[in-house]
């Protein structure tokens, strides 16, 4: 069927027809892969999956949620059929033995892989300058950043290779690029989604996250990969809602707050403007808006680095060059290690490894980790008063500015401060999603909502309702 | 160099020994994955992502390698932190995949013991405190004497689940330190939580030691000694490295604090390869595992399946009669004591029982390298044949062999003593007959043991023995030889 490849579809109608055979699995995913390759310009991907694996894995796709859907996934996630590289030189071509248990989710649900995202090297980073494989491009813009960790996924779903691709987030790598690229980006709670097979930045801030093309697309592929997995210690059981189900619910009833501390007087005006439009439809849709404070916010920033470098220092030891992953020619084992992650590892990922030893040495851990971990404590518990006063959801910006031109953040601090608004929720653990709410200066910005832990379907009642009433003005 | 110079260079100071026994738990599975913990496979065999690091894998914390550790927590009498947390110890060693080992530091499982170790000092009981016992998975293993020019790793250890027990620095001599590892050995081994197999590596034991003069209340530099495996190996390192201390001393030197290797074969000691960072580890609370809560109810539930204890096993054992040499020799390992007590439901004799268990069981069982759950003689056939015994059927000779045959035989004692001609006679007129045949035979004798030479009457007796095969019942041949002298 001419332009009929699921392009247009949302990926639950795509799967509805697939499953009702009015669409070809095969065609569906061969003609996203063809997109993709025809997009190579962008550089969304580390690898791309061969044709011959498209079709066979579409043509042998199971009758689930997202039957016969492309999908893409972040090269940080482990599969089996491809590479495994984390966007480093030190997992170049490394494929993994096993399955991610969000991967292996995807599959059951009969989701097609085409091709593994590009990312700053192990997440570590806002724009995706950070790969070792070459930047990726904003699709509406080639001179500007996809934002980053996960600019690969989200960029793949806004250049339109799918409609569903997932990433991971721990201080905002899905919601950021989401906001960058003009898409929906979705944090789960922490523990919802299972991140065995994540391979681990900083572990107590890393989830598994979802950019859609729509609210909707995004529901749905959280839907697929939520769930207790007793393959991660940390995921949670308690049971999954049904996002979808909150499309079209009223939001009469629901309360909406606005924290101050994310509205500060340097804010850009033109975000400010854009904010206070979606907040005025969320008004009209009948919800109450009411302003709220967490004082802790402006903590957020330094305290998330120094304890994800911290976990990073330790998570990333493992590629030693033992086991797997180029290994340096050395005449001792020392040299050896040197060698090895010297030349593996990047600036970014080198910097944060030696911040995060030095944050763990003795004479340093009460200064810097255990006082960082106290006031997490105090942002956690900013959002648990905040929920527990009758805030169902609260709404932000995503960013702080759209997207940025490549090389114009080369302070490390600047950069930094791109996840001002984002990392407060991987540090508390809340759920937190991005959805386009306008352009500034011809460049897409997003509003943020978050809700209480495994509330999500709170968070996706309002995100349908304000995607539906703002329709062609997030354009604008 | 002579004894004497030897006392001269320790005169004067005191050993203080601190010892981390490292408890490899009896669980089929790792601490935070599937793979097997059986020894002996070949290299890297039991093995999976978690427990190889591959990226992206996740430890989950084995539920019964906790329960073991909390039957050890309680066997001991430790307190046991309802929230213990997980932290990772972080350094570079090839046989360390992850980069960090998991363990736990600020908030261990469980603190503050005490191990009576059965010596006596000064008229009062030799107490050690123990500091705490914490939960960590143990590392691969490093091979560097296969390949000429490289060393081969194994990841089978990797992840098996240990329990470490920290004691406070206690222990004033290697006798003190072998009486507390013996002690705690047995212990553990009553629990069931542990091979306690120091060659297979199950039980390992870092020494921490100092000296001091005598009289000095605060603690000299120490040094950490590893490599020991055996107890008696622990002994004669602490013995060394505390004489190689105060001759540093001595010699007015001070000590440095290092990590020395025991070479049990050369019998000596040697500084050991540095690790990588090894003075910080860079401790911090694992976040892949969530703190471990312990609820009462599964205090409750382990405390009600802790096996019965040395001390209250020694108790029942004295209150039954038996000497302090016998009821040490019948709970000196876990095993010896249930078979006893089987035999002693069918035969009420503790004393008779302790020593043929003690005895010839456990004679056989050496023999055959076995152990108490495969006894080869189930203990109602050793009963029945004690019960020949005491009646006189056998004699305790007779029994012996008997006792042979039992370990190879499914026949009772009763037919194999019929079938062998074990049966003593006791008829009085065959002994009479025997007794008139010898007295007969040995005329001189049998006129001056009735002239009343009485030390006779064991030669006589013997003759008698030897005349009828064995067969004779000693007891009644001596009455009747006493009655011949008297009358």
């Amino acid at each position: 069927m001419s332009g009929m490849d699921g392009h247009e579809l949302s990926a639950a109608d795509t799967a509805s027809a697939v499953g009702a055979g009015t669409l070809s699995a095969t065609d569906v995913c061969t003609a996203a892969l063809e997109r993709a390759m025809a997009g190579a310009d962008l550089n969304a991907y580390i690898t791309l999956a061969s044709d011959g694996d498209v079709r066979a894995m579409a043509g042998a796709a199971p009758r689930g949620l997202l039957h016969g859907v492309p999908v893409a996934v972040k090269d940080n996630i482990a599969t089996t059929a491809l590479s495994t590289s984390c966007g480093s030189k030190i997992l170049q071509g490394w494929v993994s033995p096993y399955e991610a248990t969000a991967v292996a989710k995807l599959h059951a649900a009969g989701a097609v892989i085409i091709g593994k995202t590009n990312m700053d090297e192990f997440a570590m980073g806002s724009s995706t300058e950070n790969s070792a494989y070459g930047p990726t491009l904003n699709p509406l813009d080639h001179a500007r950043v996809p934002g980053g960790s996960s600019g690969g996924s989200a960029a793949a779903v806004a250049a339109g290779h799918c409609r569903i691709s997932f990433g991971s987030e721990t201080g905002g790598s899905v919601r950021q690029p989401a906001a960058f690229c003009g898409i929906v980006g979705v944090k789960p709670t922490y523990g919802r989604v299972s991140r065995f097979g994540l391979v681990a930045f900083a572990s107590s801030l890393d989830h598994i996250g979802v950019f859609g093309r729509s609210v909707d697309d995004a529901a749905l592929g959280l839907q697929v990969i939520a769930g207790h997995d007793p393959h991660d210690a940390t995921s949670v059981d308690t049971p999954v809602d049904v996002y979808r189900d909150q499309a079209g619910q009223s939001l009469i009833g629901l309360v909406v707050g606005v924290p101050t501390e994310y509205f500060p007087a340097t804010l850009d005006p033109q975000i400010r403007a854009r904010c206070d439009r979606a907040l005025d439809r969320l008004r009209q849709l009948g919800a109450e808006v009411r302003p709220v404070s967490l004082p802790h916010t402006d903590l957020a920033i330094p305290v998330y680095y120094i304890l994800a470098p911290a976990e990073a220092s330790s998570n990333l030891a493992r590629f030693d060059g033992v086991r797997y992953g180029p290994r340096a020619p050395a005449d001792d084992l020392r040299e050896m290690y040197e060698q090895t992650r010297s030349v593996g590892f990047g600036p970014e990922v080198t910097r944060r490894i030696i911040l995060g030893t030095y944050v763990l040495s003795q004479g340093h851990y009460d200064a810097y980790y255990r006082k960082a971990m106290l006031v997490r404590e105090k942002i956690t518990e900013d959002f648990a008063r905040v929920f527990a006063s009758g805030v169902h959801v609260l709404f932000t910006p995503t960013t702080p500015s759209p997207a940025f031109g490549f090389g114009t953040r080369s302070d490390p601090i600047e950069m930094y401060l791109s996840d001002i608004f984002t990392a407060t929720a991987n540090l508390a653990g809340v759920p937190a999603m991005s959805q386009p709410i306008g352009l500034v200066d011809g460049m897409p910005v997003g509003g943020q909502l978050l809700a209480a832990h495994f509330r999500e379907a709170d968070m996706f009642r309002a995100a349908f309702a304000l995607e539906g009433a703002l329709g062609s003005e997030a354009l604008t | 160099m002579s004894v004497a110079e030897q006392t001269d260079v320790t005169s004067g100071f005191e050993m203080v020994v601190g010892l981390e026994v490292h408890v490899q738990l009896k669980t089929a599975s790792k601490a935070f994955c599937g793979c097997s913990t059986n020894f002996g496979a070949p290299p890297n065999q039991n093995t999976c992502p978690v427990c190889l690091a591959l990226p992206g894998a996740l430890p989950v914390l084995n539920a019964r390698a906790v329960e073991l550790a909390l039957r050890i927590a309680l066997g001991f009498g430790f307190t046991v932190n309802h929230r213990s947390v997980f932290a990772r110890k972080n350094y570079f060693y090839p046989d360390l995949p992850k980069g960090y080992q998991i363990s736990q530091h600020d908030q261990p499982i469980a603190e503050h013991g005490a191990l009576d170790i059965g010596l006596v000092v000064s008229g009062a009981p030799r107490v050690i405190r123990i500091t705490r016992a914490h939960m960590e998975e143990d590392a691969g293993k490093s091979i560097h004497d296969r390949y000429d020019s490289a060393t081969a790793v194994d990841l089978n250890r990797s992840g098996v689940p240990l329990v470490e027990i920290v004691s406070e620095p206690d222990m004033r001599s290697p006798e003190e330190a072998g009486a507390y590892l013996r002690t705690l050995k047995q212990i553990l081994l009553y629990l069931d939580v542990s091979d306690c197999n120091m060659e297979e590596g199950s039980l390992r034991v870092d020494a921490n030691v100092s000296a001091r003069p005598f009289g000095q209340t605060t603690l000299g530099t120490k040094c950490e000694v590893k490599n020991m495996n055996s107890f008696s190996g622990v002994e004669k390192a602490l013995a060394t490295e505390f004489r190689r201390q105060c001759g540093v001393l001595t010699a007015g030197g001070t000590v440095q604090q290092q990590t020395l290797l025991w070479d049990g074969h050369k019998g000596e000691i040697r500084p050991a390869r540095s690790k990588e960072g090894s003075s910080d580890y860079r401790y911090f609370p694992e976040p892949d595992l969530p703190p471990l809560i312990v609820t009462d109810a599964e205090l409750s539930h382990v405390r009600a399946t802790l096996p019965e204890l040395p001390v209250a096993r020694r108790a029942r054992y004295v209150a039954l009669g038996l000497s302090e040499y016998d009821v040490q020799e019948l709970t000196s390992d876990p095993a010896t004591g249930p078979y006893f007590e089987a035999v002693l439901t069918l035969h009420a004799d503790p004393k008779a029982v302790s020593n043929w268990v003690t005895g010839e069981v456990r004679a056989a069982l050496n023999e055959r390298s076995a152990e108490w759950t495969a006894v080869p003689l189930e203990p109602a056939r050793l009963a029945a044949l004690l019960n020949l015994l005491r009646d006189g059927t056998v004699s305790s000779s007779a029994a012996k062999k008997i006792f042979a045959q039992l370990l190879t035989s499914a026949d009772t004692p009763k037919v194999i003593a019929e079938r062998d001609g074990l049966i003593q006679v006791r008829d009085d007129d065959a002994l009479a007959g025997w007794v008139d045949e010898v007295l007969a035979e040995n005329p001189q004798e049998a006129a001056r043991f009735a002239a009343g030479e009485k030390k006779l009457q064991g030669l006589l007796v013997g003759l008698v023995m030897k005349k009828s095969q064995g067969r004779a019942d000693p007891r009644l041949v001596n009455q009747l030889l006493s009655t011949r002298a008297s009358g």
